[in-house]
């Protein structure tokens, strides 16, 4: 089906259900309960969730695939951004050239740093794209201001040509990013007892598009083409003598994968139309190799795991402070109540970035498979005890041959 | 020739951080293999060492002057900082004033200390893993210390003076016969130079004169042998690196009256003293000053007005574009031996 | 005029001659040793073959083309396949998708971008996989994670998927180092089923003598960088030059 096997064609349908589903299934608290500040079902977050899924989708295709650590990929998601702006500062407020646009300026640019940057493998790689991020981070904020608009960043105004559309709106207000006349931001909310769920036409099409680009990767996953990228993670001795050239095949997935950040940028600024140079940031690139290994670098669904875990817990540990801390923690004593809420206010609120950094290091010291791993070393842990058996027996044999 | 002289003066003390840093991460890239994205962080923690002890000198109690009144007719209130009781008004005034230096006496234990703890606890367990594992736990790592920072100093920069004898210029343009005011250099900086040249020259001594120094040198040149002679790695290699973190530590100290501590200049500099490393040519720990101080130069000379007019923007990616170039055209860096981590 | 032909190679490393004068040729078919004590420069003229090295003087001409400035990919296409003295096969992958890599190499060539199109819709290279497989024993295995099997079985892996691009020329780079006899003994006669079975021509590099005389046609010599003598087996056994080079090694057979 879709030109996947059977277990491949279930997960596209479980992404399918789960990202179609969504407003429902992240939104299980109802409005006024104490709970509902847990709920993730409104459009900006949703829209995150899918936007950085496709950044790790496409991050994964290099780093999971070829195992090539690039730290500069945020670069491309900026350039994606900034495009997008354009396009609609020039062209129209269509999120289509928009994207379009992001898409291909982001292909462009990786064509430029992958063709350098991948004459080196290992830590140089690594340590390249980080010096071409960074080179374009700065650029972005000094010469580059009548691109980029420095440090304000770049924003549509009312001056805009946007000649195949229109400059204001009636009201004389800015027109909004849209999709054939449909807004991004317009929400229908299906009020259901007390729940309240969201439906965001942005969101729709941001999801849309990562399940385009999931059942994409999916397909190069299980290509001939994927496989040479695997094997080049493995053995890039034995790929040499086997008469395969790397570097046109790891050329190719650096464009791809940047191409997949452009698009992330380019919908990122149709939900909302500004790009800053921050998004360019070194931070950023790290940001995006963390969720891949968070959710399983290497995976099919990982990445997305990954990005939806990060997105949403940077969401509610940036909401929490410490009075709600407190009537957390009001079931103890006084002193101990003080001292919890003490201990745990370094990681919630602005302290989200701790509690990041600390799941990295946990992450990557006990989980490098991460959360695909850990689900399925929990999965054989429940099915260990009837096949323990057959197990130790195969084991055995193993040597003896 | 007088803006050659400046530019190259005022490269000297960036370039000494630089080469400062590099040199530890060399060292423990070389010895240990392992690539430590936490190095800036070290330094950034050194330079909150000399913000810490600048405060904790300066720690004050409140006496109320009931001879004098504020125009409320409140009594004035009077700090007395501690040292100052203790040690009467001169010395304590002299000790607060001197709080920088006197900070680096507090570095090394800590610094030690923190690097004794990184390795131990942290480090080792990476030590057989692939780069890029040992990149994002360090990369992470530097996260969690950054943030801790940013919690207790908060996210601004804290204006952390040298002694005040330090504070004004020195004119070294009259010295080689200059006219006067052409060629003037902060004192500080140039003893931020002196300190660099001290630290790298004891580091370099130590390791090419004592035992303990040439099985490092030894282990960097060929880590599997060493390991085979029956030497405890283990011990040296955690010394190695707290030596590192000493090293990063002292540098940071010193530079926080040149540039006010903030919580995000330790990744700053990780990033431009990677690029560093990776220049002088990876485990050259001579490579590492030399293109420390070559590349901090040349960031002073690329902020020249005169070359910014002709090449705008170049100030900001000298060194980035220095190091691509470099890494393309001799993979192993300027003094890097051939075969180390070419591919 | 053999299929392989070295004429005068020179390769020096620094101040240390590694190869001077090297004259070779491999008769097309056959199976053609390099014997010699240890740094007598077995590998280096190997990597000589392969591009890994490039030497400073001389030519090497294969099949009337020279190799010579060429990529050890365009080398393989030109149909050269290595073995490495310690299995380098794709441990990440199973048994089934190293086999399936050098046959795209084959059918596609250096670089062939289709990334949509699903492997197992490759009748073709799964069928030739498969066969090869049958070929080496290794059927059964399909499945396998390549980096758990035992390193008799890598070694197979490793030549099957040499011979699963039907190579011209295959080199093996010590093919019995650090084997038991037993394993030793069945390498041999995997080879000899490979010579007799398959239009080959093999070049071996061994210091098991025993391997030698059970496989070779000709045999040369490799003595300090220079090749002493080229002959048959039956005249190298005994051969006063070669006695005196292999003087102080463990075993001249």
């Amino acid at each position: 089906m879709l030109g996947l096997d059977r277990k491949d064609f279930i997960l596209l349908l479980v992404v399918f259900a789960l990202v179609v589903l969504a407003p429902f299934l992240l939104n299980p608290f109802p409005t006024n309960s104490a709970m509902a500040q847990f709920n993730a079902g409104y459009p900006d977050l949703m829209q995150r969730f899918v936007i950085f899924g496709i950044f790790a989708i496409g991050f994964n295709l290099l780093f999971g695939l070829t195992g090539y650590l690039s730290f500069g990929h945020a670069a491309f998601l900026g350039v994606g951004s900034y495009s997008a702006v354009w396009m609609f500062k020039l062209l129209s407020m269509s999120v289509v050239p928009a994207i379009i646009a992001s898409v291909i300026a982001s292909g462009i640019f990786a064509l430029l740093i992958g063709y350098i940057s991948l004459r080196r493998t290992g830590i140089y790689f690594s340590i390249l794209t980080l010096a071409f991020a960074q080179m374009s981070f700065n650029l972005a904020y000094s010469v580059l201001t009548p691109i980029t608009n420095g440090e304000t960043g770049l924003q549509i105004t009312l001056a805009d040509p946007r000649i195949l559309g229109v400059t204001a709106t009636e009201s004389g207000s800015i027109p909004v990013t849209n999709l054939l006349g449909a807004e991004m931001r317009s929400t229908y909310i299906m009020d259901v007892g007390t729940w309240a769920f969201q439906f965001n036409v942005g969101y729709y099409v941001c999801a849309a598009i990562m399940l385009l680009a999931f059942y994409v990767s999916v397909r190069i996953f299980r290509s001939p083409f994927g496989l040479m990228l695997r094997a080049i993670k493995a053995n890039k001795t034995r790929l040499n003598y086997t008469g395969l050239n790397i570097r046109p095949y790891t050329l190719a997935v650096f464009v791809i994968s940047g191409m997949y950040a452009g698009l992330a940028g380019g919908l990122m600024a149709s939900m909302d139309p500004l790009a800053g140079a921050e998004r360019m940031q070194w931070t950023a690139s790290g940001e995006v190799v963390l969720m891949t290994i968070l959710g399983g670098a290497g995976t099919l669904i990982g990445p997305v795991l990954g990005a939806g875990v990060i997105k949403y817990f940077e969401n509610i540990f940036s909401k929490i402070n410490s009075s709600v801390l407190e009537s957390w923690f009001a079931f103890m004593p006084e002193n101990m109540q003080h001292a919890a809420v003490y201990v745990s206010e370094h990681f919630v609120g602005p302290g989200w970035h701790l509690t990041l950094g600390l799941l990295f290091m946990l992450v990557v010291t006990f989980l490098p498979g991460g959360l695909v791993e850990g689900g399925q070393r929990l999965s054989r842990l429940f099915r260990r005890k009837p096949q323990k058996d057959a197990a130790r027996d195969s084991t055995q044999s193993n040597p003896a041959e | 020739m007088d803006a050659i002289i400046l530019q190259i003066l005022n490269g000297l003390d960036k370039g000494s951080a630089y080469a400062l840093i590099a040199l530890g991460l060399t060292l423990i890239f070389g010895t240990l293999g392992v690539v430590n994205f936490a190095h800036g962080a070290l330094f950034m923690i050194g330079a909150f060492i000399a913000v810490s002890v600048q405060k904790l000198l300066s720690l004050s109690y409140v006496t109320l002057d009931e001879t004098r009144t504020d125009f409320l007719g409140n009594p004035v209130k009077v700090e007395t900082p501690y040292v100052v009781e203790w040690f009467g008004p001169e010395v304590g005034a002299t000790i607060i004033d001197w709080s920088v230096p006197i900070a680096i006496l507090f570095a090394i234990p800590i610094m030690a200390l923190v690097g004794y703890v990184m390795e131990r606890g942290l480090i080792k367990h990476f030590y057989k893993r692939p780069h890029a594992d040992q990149i994002l736990v360090t990369f992470g790592l530097a996260i969690v210390l950054q943030e801790i920072i940013k919690h207790y100093y908060g996210a601004n920069p804290i204006q952390t003076p040298a002694p005040d004898a330090l504070q004004g210029s020195f004119d070294f343009g009259v010295l080689i016969g200059f006219d006067p005011n052409v060629i003037i250099y902060p004192y500080w900086r140039m003893v931020y130079f002196a300190f660099a040249a001290l630290l790298i020259g004891s580091v370099f001594a130590f390791l090419q004169f004592t035992t303990f120094g040439m099985v490092v040198r030894a282990g960097m040149a060929d880590r599997e042998t060493v390991g085979l002679l029956g030497i405890n790695i283990d011990k040296r290699f955690t010394f190695t690196f707290a030596m590192a973190a000493v090293v990063a530590g002292l540098a940071g100290v010193m530079y926080a009256p040149i540039n006010s501590p903030n919580y995000h200049m330790g990744m700053d500099f990780l990033v431009l003293s990677f690029v560093v490393v990776v220049v002088g040519g990876m485990g050259s720990l001579p490579g590492a000053v030399a293109a420390g101080f070559l590349l901090g130069i040349l960031e002073s000379f690329a902020s020249m007005n005169e070359i910014k007019s002709i090449l705008p923007g170049i100030d900001q990616i000298i060194i980035y574009l220095v190091a691509i170039i470099i890494l393309l055209a001799r993979p192993r860096g300027l003094l890097g031996r051939k075969g180390v981590m070419e591919e | 005029m053999g299929i392989l032909e070295v004429k005068n190679v020179g390769k020096r490393f620094g101040g240390l001659k590694a190869l001077s004068d090297v004259n070779l040729s491999v008769a097309e078919n056959s199976v053609h040793a390099i014997i010699g004590p240890n740094g007598a420069g077995k590998s280096t003229l190997l990597n000589c073959l392969v591009g890994k090295l490039i030497p400073d003087t001389g030519s090497v001409m294969f099949d009337g083309q020279s190799v010579l400035g060429r990529k050890p990919y365009q080398i393989n296409q030109m149909g050269i396949s290595r073995v490495f003295q310690t299995p380098e096969i794709f441990g990440d992958l199973t048994v089934m998708e190293n086999m399936m890599i050098p046959c795209f190499a084959k059918r596609d060539g250096a670089f062939e971008l289709n990334p949509i199109r699903a492997i197992t819709a490759q009748k073709d290279i799964i069928a030739h996989a498969e066969s090869v497989l049958a070929d080496m024993n290794l059927l059964e295995k399909r499945d396998m994670h390549s980096a758990s099997m035992s390193r008799g079985d890598k070694r197979r892996l490793e030549i099957a998927m040499c011979l699963a691009q039907e190579p011209r020329l295959l080199l093996l780079d010590e093919p019995t180092a650090g084997m038991a006899r037993a394993d030793t003994n069945n390498t041999i006669e995997l080879l000899k089923e490979i010579r007799d079975k398959r239009n080959i021509t093999i070049v071996i590099i061994e210091h098991d003598m025993h391997v030698v005389f059970s496989l070779a046609e000709r045999i040369t010599v490799l003595a300090q960088g220079t090749p002493l003598v080229e002959d048959v087996p039956a005249k190298i056994k005994g051969h006063p030059k070669v006695r005196e080079a292999y003087l102080g090694e463990s075993q001249p057979a």
